[in-house]
């Protein structure tokens, strides 16, 4: 099986290599069958690549210890499902999952990308070919997944219990088809640069792939603080940790883009700056990849460190210098066809929503480099960790948040007072009862209570959207409210799809500011001990020890901590927080013992229940309890935010077919001009 | 798995009756907390016993002693970085990565500052005497460097801002001006449009902006 993997890799790279020649050299114009070939070569080397997986797969699951990659992150007795994930766990594994979903993106956009744009597909064929070619050539010369062992153990060392985790079987996946998928808007952007096509064509090309990449990252970071609040241990989802910020970076910057290609659509401005967003977008995803690979950079998700992160940042450095030489070789074809007119135009509100984006993205890419940079110039280590970006960052987050509930409100061009007067008093208004209501409850955190304020505020916005939309279909189409609802929402996939993922980002912003009230508290409990801590909603829990079960699973001896919760006096039952030492076939320990938390949520809070360990072996333990307030709707806020996004995407849409769209005021106006000059 | 485990001698079933004697003289305060105790599938040594395998629940712990400026000394921690390379502070790291044997020993000399009479800041003043800056979470906002780190991304948003807002009022008053300079353009229909009508046009432009 390796030789046919290793062959299918080898023929994948030729093939690669011949799909970018070809496509690059412009030799396939006016050559239809050349033309053809390079698409064709796509599809070849997905057939390649997934003959590798496949084979990668067939060793993992028959237990081939003679393969480096399966005996070193399998056991015999590792459960089916982390089996399966750990093809994408480890480095070399995670390379070649990267590479064939890249190969299979890259086959879709040839096939379901309309033939109108097929003067734009043997260049994206040619980019992608291209960075599938690199992924493919990282594995052959340095981290080959089928690489043999002299020998041939007897058990694998298994998988990194924290890789053990259902979160871990979705989160990189999504993650990694953010990732992925990224690589297509840029195919596209550079297709349009190199043919020369500057016009809205490969916006409206591209415009389903950008947005399923956004989505895939959203979905994959919001899947990652899951997987880091149930499984990592330490009491929260966001440590602004390198690696969960350099997967924040391209989403930042490609949420920046999704706003920005609107005024291009509709103003024919920002072309530029849409391109540079794009290339930034797929520099930064790589660049992602590079900290995750190379080791440069502390962090508990990275893989281990390797010569592969040369490899990514070579191919940083040239793809840079290429991608922003042509487009600075376009720069003059690229003039915006109409000029900005006022500040308080919904296009300025979009490109300072841009600006905070991208000064974002600067702030977390600066911070995550910072103790780098440091380093050279001071020659001293500095640590930069969760102070120093949220006092950075939070500022900058609140005021886009601001701008997430202003951009919507103003008119494009230029609005009037009227304007700004009949959108704006409704949204104030529910911003100061909100501010008002916090304040009498005595929430006192400053940053908290502007963020909830200003939540306020933004959903004022939305709900006056939704309202007066439903309200307009009343009234000209005589519809029920549910189904006005409906039929909003159905006609105007693009606008309400997008309003729902901006009531999405408010729910995150509301359980982010709801971190700000945590309680935390350590306590060592014999049996039948108790500990009380107070909740910031005011409710007093009660956690009893119960003692500490150790029993066998399939590849672990559990300890389990039992706690028995009562809040305000009323029993919520059992919560266990475990100790888990695995061990592989022979009983042998594989990892050092890892910790499963126990979480109870409900709407209000969380209590998170960490068995830290026992004193000198007894059955005396020591725990950290946590309350962490509001966390549930940081999922939600994922599964709205989700929602939104496929609703935005979804097919279709448009106006209700018994009334004709309302014309533009402004071809009414020239029709009639034409028809009294004699048309 | 179960069938390799030895059947249950009659010492051992005479062990888990005293056994369950004396968990019944614990009961009562469990009892009245509406709770019951999970049965072991690996016997231990009694409820205040050693457990069956004390090696597979990891390092073993100290119990925390309960101190009046818990909270303070909490917070303080949150403050310095365990230098295990977990990229957490002291107390997040000692109370999560039990692997870590650094952090129980930051923790004790966070302790020891505190009980020689040291306030917070003395504290982390100590630290950063004794391992340098990088035992800080966050460097000090003092020296060039350290404040552009932290003054620069906001530096660069504000001064991109004002620069984009006086573009557009610069483009906006020199487009006012040449239009002030021609005369206006009539209306491509000829029609006198009346006050009224373009007051009802500029409503009407609103809803559809809107």
């Amino acid at each position: 099986m390796t030789l046919l993997g290793q062959f299918a890799l080898w023929a994948a790279f030729a093939l690669g290599l011949w799909c970018v020649l070809l496509s690059f050299s412009g030799r396939w114009q006016g050559r239809p069958d050349l033309s053809a070939s390079v698409v064709r070569s796509i599809y070849a080397i997905s057939g390649c690549l997934l003959v590798a997986s496949l084979a990668l797969w067939k060793g993992l699951i028959s237990h081939d210890f003679n393969m480096e990659y399966v005996a070193s992150y399998t056991s015999r007795n590792l459960p089916n499902a982390y089996i399966f994930s750990a093809f994408w766990a480890g480095q070399k594994g995670s390379l070649l999952f990267w590479a064939v979903v890249l190969s299979l993106f890259a086959s879709a956009a040839q096939l379901l990308t309309s033939r109108r744009f097929a003067y734009l597909m043997p260049y994206v064929a040619g980019v992608t070919a291209a960075v599938i070619t690199f992924f493919v050539s990282v594995m052959i010369f340095a981290a080959d997944p089928f690489e043999r062992l002299a020998f041939t153990p007897a058990d694998g060392r298994g998988l990194n219990p924290q890789l053990q985790n259902v979160g871990m079987i979705i989160h990189p996946p999504m993650l990694y088809l953010g990732y992925i998928s990224l690589t297509i808007p840029f195919a596209f952007a550079m297709a349009a640069l190199l043919s020369r096509r500057l016009d809205t064509g490969w916006i409206h090309a591209m415009r389903k792939w950008t947005l399923v990449s956004w989505l895939f990252l959203a979905i994959g970071i919001t899947l990652g603080m899951w997987w880091a609040y149930v499984e990592l241990g330490w009491g929260g989802y966001w440590a602004w940790d390198p690696v969960e910020n350099a997967s924040l970076l391209p989403w930042l910057t490609m949420t920046a883009f999704l706003h920005s290609v609107m005024i291009q659509e509709k103003r024919g401005m920002l072309k530029r700056w849409n391109f540079s967003l794009v290339i930034g977008t797929f520099l930064l995803s790589i660049f992602g990849t590079f900290i995750t690979r190379s080791g440069v950079i502390a962090s508990v998700h990275s893989f281990t460190q390797s010569n592969v992160g040369y490899f990514f940042l070579a191919f940083l450095v040239i793809v840079a210098v290429l991608s922003f030489t042509l487009l600075y070789t376009r720069w003059d074809l690229l003039e915006a066809d109409v000029r900005l007119e006022s500040v308080v135009s919904r296009e300025a509100a979009f490109l300072f929503n841009n600006l905070l984006l991208v000064g974002i993205a600067f702030s977390v890419l600066w911070g995550t480099l910072f103790p780098i940079l440091s380093e050279l110039v001071r020659g001293t280590k500095i640590t930069v960790g969760v102070p120093f970006f949220n006092r950075v960052n939070v500022p900058l987050g609140l005021l886009l948040l601001g701008l997430t509930g202003v951009g919507p409100l103003i008119a494009w061009r230029k609005a009037s007072t009227a304007n700004l007067q009949r959108q704006f008093i409704a949204p104030v208004i529910s911003g100061l009862i909100t501010l008002g209501a916090l304040l009498a409850v005595g929430v006192r955190d400053f940053y908290a209570t502007v963020a909830l304020s200003l939540a306020g505020f933004v959903a004022g916005t939305i709900v006056q959207e939704f309202y007066r939309g439903v309200r307009a279909r009343r009234r000209m189409h005589g519809e029920s409210i549910p189904l006005a609802f409906g039929r909003l929402i159905g006609r105007n996939r693009r606008r309400y799809g997008g309003y729902i993922v901006h009531v999405a980002v408010l729910i995150y912003f509301v359980a982010f500011a709801g971190m700000a009230f945590k309680r935390e508290q350590e306590a060592t409990l014999k049996p039948g001990d108790s500990a009380e801590m107070t909740s910031p909603f005011g409710h007093r829990y009660r956690f009893t020890h119960m003692g500490i079960s150790q029993y066998e699973a399939l590849n672990r001896i559990v300890s389990a901590a039992t706690v028995g919760v009562a809040k305000d006096g009323k029993s919520l039952g059992l919560m266990t927080s475990e100790k888990r030492q695995h061990v592989d076939s022979f009983k042998r320990p594989t990892f050092e013992p890892s910790t499963e938390v126990g979480i109870r949520s409900n709407l209000q809070e969380d209590v998170y229940i960490v068995y830290a360990g026992s004193v000198d072996g007894t059955e005396e333990a020591v725990y950290r309890f946590n309350i962490n307030p509001l966390v549930w709707w940081v999922w939600f806020g994922g599964f709205v935010l989700a929602l939104g996004g496929i609703l935005t995407m979804w097919p279709g849409g448009g106006p209700t077919s018994s009334v004709p769209r309302r014309v533009q005021a402004g071809y009414e106006v020239t029709l009639v001009g034409s028809g009294k000059d004699g048309a | 798995m179960n069938q390799s485990r030895p059947e249950l001698s009659r010492r051992h079933f005479l062990l888990l009756g005293v056994s369950s004697a004396a968990a019944s003289l614990v009961g009562p305060p469990l009892a009245a907390a509406g709770l019951q105790a999970p049965q072991d599938s690996l016997s231990g040594r009694g409820a205040t016993g050693t457990l069956r395998d004390p090696s597979v629940v990891g390092r073993p712990r100290q119990p925390t002693a309960i101190r009046g400026d818990e909270a303070e000394i909490q917070a303080i921690e949150q403050r310095l970085a365990c230098s295990c390379g977990c990229t957490l502070d002291v107390f997040t790291c000692r109370t999560t990565d039990f692997t870590c044997t650094y952090s129980p020993e930051l923790h004790r000399e966070v302790l020891a500052l505190r009980d020689s009479g040291k306030n917070a800041q003395g504290i982390l003043d100590a630290f950063v005497d004794k391992y340098g800056e990088k035992a800080l979470m966050a460097p000090k906002p003092e020296g060039v460097i350290n404040l552009t780190g932290y003054l620069l991304p906001g530096a660069l948003i504000a001064a991109a801002g004002a620069g984009l807002a006086l573009f557009i009022t610069g483009r906006k008053a020199a487009v006012a001006a040449a239009v002030s300079a021609s005369a206006a353009p009539p209306s491509p229909t000829g029609a006198h449009v009346s006050p009224e009508d373009l007051d009802r046009l500029r409503r009407a432009l609103a809803d559809i902006e809107d």
